[in-house]
């Protein structure tokens, strides 16, 4: 189950957020924008103290009851998603979600990039790929 | 101390365009593999690929630095050597159109700012992509009537309507348009839709700008091949999605008289 997916920009901007848990306590929207300049922040330091040379930042926060995967592409964008403990298919769920910032945010002309995605092909593209997930 | 022999100005230029040439392919070339393409499982390899045919130049370069004659990428040659005829493996890369597409979009949008205000400029932008669509279509139709086979001159307005339909729109999208209808009100309107055009694939229009619709490029295409065939007429393009198919547009043709006369002293002839 897939409760919630995030979008950081390369500067640690919040540029998407969705909720799509349904009975779950829900963030607003100062607290998401913090808990994304956390994520981006962590993610940074977490490659800094890795004991092993070369390492990449944060990847899988696991809890009792949820996950958080972070999934960082070439260019520097971050694609978090929450989800609870049984889920699986993190990176493929955020290699899917990639693919349609890639699609419905980059090659629209109206999109700017490092700007909140205010795109309406974007929302049903999601929209669509969660339902896959969570059914 | 020995001196310098500087290397003739032109040869240096050359080389220097040649490497920032290819640099900022190979650039372009990584944005794609990294941003784009993601959809298809082999695209990484094909990307790195093309990464290192595009690179090709530039080490052959500096490995013979008195090399004066450009060499081809790879084993194409350019595009201007190819076959005019030849379709097959003549396609484009959708995601690199969409990107050209955008950038179309926007220069449109900024050339016409500051000169009229948000409403005009709405309307400018949509005649701005008509035009650059004209250009486009002027050029279409002479490549697909050498193509054909089987090439006329339509006289007949729904002869030239049917072969936009389906000839033309094959060769632009690989497959025919959706529906080709006559319209209601008037005799000398007709309307071809598309139920999900190709180039506004990955466009959302922001609901402050609804009005324009980026199918006014593929008006102007339609403008410039009924021109060509002299039926001058006036096109326009609307958005007419509905619940099934969100971003259908709808192409109208409305004809010159001239045209409506000439079809009315063709039927009477017969």
């Amino acid at each position: 189950m897939l409760h919630a997916v995030l979008i950081i920009s390369k500067a640690g901007g919040l540029v998407f957020n969705k909720d799509f848990g349904s009975g779950i306590a829900r963030l607003t929207v100062n607290e998401y924008l913090v808990l994304a300049g956390t994520v981006h922040g962590v993610h940074a330091i977490t490659a800094q103290i890795s004991p092993v040379p070369g390492s990449s930042g944060l990847e899988l926060l696991e809890s009792d009851t949820l996950k958080m995967f972070c999934h960082q592409t070439q260019t520097g964008i971050k694609i978090v998603i929450i989800t609870d403990a049984a889920h699986t298919g993190h990176d493929a769920n955020c290699r899917r979600i990639y693919e349609l910032y890639a699609d419905y945010a980059m090659k629209n002309p109206f999109h700017t990039p490092e700007m909140p995605i205010r795109a309406e092909l974007f929302d049903a593209g999601m929209a669509k790929l969660v339902r896959a997930i969570n059914s | 101390m020995g001196t310098v022999v500087a290397p003739p100005a032109g040869r240096v230029v050359h080389f220097l365009q040649r490497t920032m040439w290819s640099y900022s392919s190979s650039l372009w070339a990584y944005h794609r593999n990294a941003a784009g393409q993601l959809s298809s499982g082999n695209t990484t390899v094909r990307g790195t690929r093309l990464l290192a045919e595009l690179c090709l130049p530039d080490f052959a370069l500096l490995s013979n630095a008195r090399m004066s004659r450009p060499m081809t990428v790879g084993k194409r040659p350019p595009i201007l050597d190819r076959n005019l005829n030849k379709t097959r493996g003549s396609e484009v890369s959708l995601s690199a159109f969409a990107f050209l597409f955008s950038e179309m979009l926007q220069y449109s949008q900024k050339r016409v700012s500051g000169i009229q205000d948000l409403e005009k400029k709405r309307v400018c932008a949509g005649a701005a992509l008509s035009d650059l669509g004209y250009r486009v279509g002027v050029r279409m139709l002479e490549l697909i009537l050498f193509r054909e086979r089987n090439a006329k001159r339509e006289t007949r307005v729904l002869g030239v309507l049917y072969f936009i339909n389906t000839t033309v729109w094959k060769s632009l999208f690989g497959k025919p348009a959706d529906s080709l209808e006559k319209g209601t009100d008037n005799d000398d309107e007709y309307m071809i839709s598309d139920n999900d055009p190709l180039i506004t694939k990955y466009i959302s229009v922001p609901r402050e700008m609804s009005s324009l619709n980026c199918g006014a490029f593929i008006a102007g295409i339609v403008e410039a091949v009924l021109d060509g065939c002299q039926f001058p007429a006036r096109i326009t393009a609307h958005s007419t999605g509905s619940e099934q198919f969100p971003s259908r547009t709808t192409i109208l043709i409305k004809f010159d008289k001239s045209v409506m006369l000439r079809e009315k002293a063709l039927d009477a002839g017969r």
